[in-house]
């Protein structure tokens, strides 16, 4: 792997040297504030169009799940703010903009948020003001975990600019902690998502304009801030592999990315690599390889891997060269995502660990859609019958029936997700369903 | 109002911007009066729930339903319908 120091330009004074190599969001080495001035400088003011600009040459996604391009967002809050102030009246979208980092972690596959303000959390609140300052923001709000607050307060203090941002509670299960649910509950009201016929960039917390990122996509933010796009994008992408044809030049993989690891029993073990690494790197990072699964008695090996968490996809484990990129994880129906590999260890039914999780997210539906509150018990119960070994052949077509009767037929993501990670169950393990038909099972016997 | 194939080309207009009954999930209590009213749009799932196949929460609608749309838009007792221009806008989250 090359790596390249861009040279420092006008608009970019590179007042210390950028870091080198993968460890970039958590390079300080913990959450002192010296450190991050030692380590990253002062945070630079760009112009609201440089800054856009820069992210966009940086190719930086969302890492909250999503992924969408962070420039488009910045540009649609910032033209929805400047909007109002030439318009007279009330509306859709009238007001200041706000800007909220969103730190909630409802996934509990996922542990690099609350990692990274615990360990980064300068970087964080540098990318809010960044963020506040691109489009023109009058309030800034960070949404993170309670038990965060104590070591965050401290954060804040210690910022020049910490009095200007409010800090907000999350609440702890799955789908509060997406994006129209986090702006109910800033509001007062239900934590619940929100139709999304109007886009939160339009009209969001109180009807105003806003911006509301994942916290890691902001600590991105502040270092692209400092040291340009072309250094975000001397890493990962199509500079994590040149033989790698599916990432080759693929904006979207660029820079690093925080990833949970983890296997069933196992602490969660978060690590910052490059967009595009191999899947089987990655483990062998967090020591969830064959061998590392073998060494901590986790069973004979890796049999698949779940990518994108509860709501992700299954990789075989004869596929681990597969790139930690949207084109290479594409071929199985999983993404990127929030970063989450979670390895079924050879030994455990795969069928069971999926209905599991099903029933789990059938409970955490937030009960406002129809389809989601009726469909995914259903579903749930379906697979759950596949899992036990009852030898119904129709089973799984009353699951592709009932799952037509969810699809896109949701307020938010949780009855897609659902879906996603259902029909990969199918695909991945339909040997392993061939078997519990007839009254065995490839992983645990009978 | 003359019969109408639900899924027959009319129901995208051809000037490149068509009109979408949208769902509100969030509002839709399954009273059904909108499948009543759509009824070569709009059927009931088993759930009681309105839903037209092969679309989610967002149903294309041809210009011989506007009106009828329209008529079940005011009447939904959950306010739940919303008649929106459908240009090619990606989703901003």
């Amino acid at each position: 792997m090359t790596l390249l120091d861009p040279a420092p330009t006008a608009s970019h004074p590179v007042a210390l040297a950028a870091p080198t190599g993968v460890r970039r969001l958590l390079a300080a080495g913990g959450p002192d504030p010296d450190a991050h001035r030692a380590t990253f400088g002062a945070r630079p003011r760009p112009t609201p169009d440089r800054l856009i600009a820069e992210a966009e040459v940086a190719g930086l996604t969302g890492r909250g799940g999503a992924g969408f391009p962070v420039h488009r967002k910045l540009r649609a809050a910032a033209e929805a703010g400047g909007g109002t102030n030439r318009r007279t009246g009330a509306g859709p979208g009238a007001g200041t903009p706000v800007v909220i980092g969103n730190g909630s972690e409802g996934e509990p596959l996922s542990a690099k948020d609350r990692l990274l303000l615990r360990t980064a959390p300068q970087l964080v609140l540098d990318g809010l003001l960044l963020a506040a300052e691109a489009i023109g923001a009058g309030e800034i709000r960070l949404v993170a975990d309670a038990e965060l607050h104590a070591g965050l307060r401290t954060a804040l203090a210690a910022h020049d600019e910490g009095a200007r941002i409010q800090l907000a509670a999350a609440r702890g299960d799955f789908v509060g902690g997406e994006a129209s649910a986090v702006v109910s509950a800033l509001e007062g009201r239900r934590p619940v998502p929100r139709d999304h016929a109007i886009r939160l960039t339009g009209s969001g917390y109180r009807r105003r304009p806003t911006l509301l990122q994942n916290v890691e996509t902001l600590a991105h933010l502040a270092l692209i801030a400092r040291f340009g796009g072309a250094w975000f994008r001397s890493i990962g992408g199509a500079a994590a592999d040149p033989a790698d044809d599916a990432g080759a030049g693929s904006p979207i993989d660029a820079g690093t990315r925080l990833v949970t690891a983890s296997a069933p029993g196992t602490a969660l073990t978060v690590l910052e690599v490059a967009g595009g690494t191999r899947l089987g790197t990655v483990l062998a990072a967090a020591r969830l390889d064959d061998a590392g699964v073998r060494a901590s008695g986790l069973g004979a090996g890796v049999r698949a891997v779940l990518v994108g968490g509860y709501h992700g996809a299954w990789v075989p484990a004869a596929a681990l060269d597969a790139p930690f990129s949207v084109a290479g994880l594409a071929p199985w129906g999983a993404t990127p995502g929030a970063g989450i590999l979670h390895v079924l260890p050879h030994g455990r039914c795969g069928l069971r660990v999926a209905a599991g999780i099903t029933r789990m997210l059938a409970a955490e539906s937030a009960g406002q859609c129809g389809p989601c509150v009726n469909g995914l018990p259903r579903i749930a119960g379906l697979l759950e019958r596949v899992a036990r070994g009852e030898r119904d052949p129709g089973l799984t077509d009353e699951i592709a029936r009932v799952g037509e009767l969810v699809a896109g037929r949701g307020a938010c993501h949780h009855p897609d997700g659902t879906l996603r990670l259902v029909a990969s169950t199918l695909r991945e393990f339909a040997s392993d369903i061939a078997a519990h038909r007839a009254g065995t099972c490839e992983e645990e016997g009978r | 109002m003359t019969a109408r194939n639900p899924l027959s080309p009319s129901r995208t207009a051809a000037s490149g911007t068509a009109t979408a009954l949208h769902i509100d999930w969030t509002a839709c209590a399954a009273h059904g009066l909108c499948a009543e009213l759509l009824p070569e749009l709009l059927q009931l799932d088993e759930w009681g729930y309105p839903r037209a196949l092969g679309y989610g929460s967002d149903i294309p609608v041809g210009p011989g339903e506007l009106g009828a749309a329209r008529v079940a838009v005011n009447l939904c007792p959950r306010q739940a319908l919303a008649l929106r221009a459908t240009a090619a806008t990606p989703t901003t989250r």
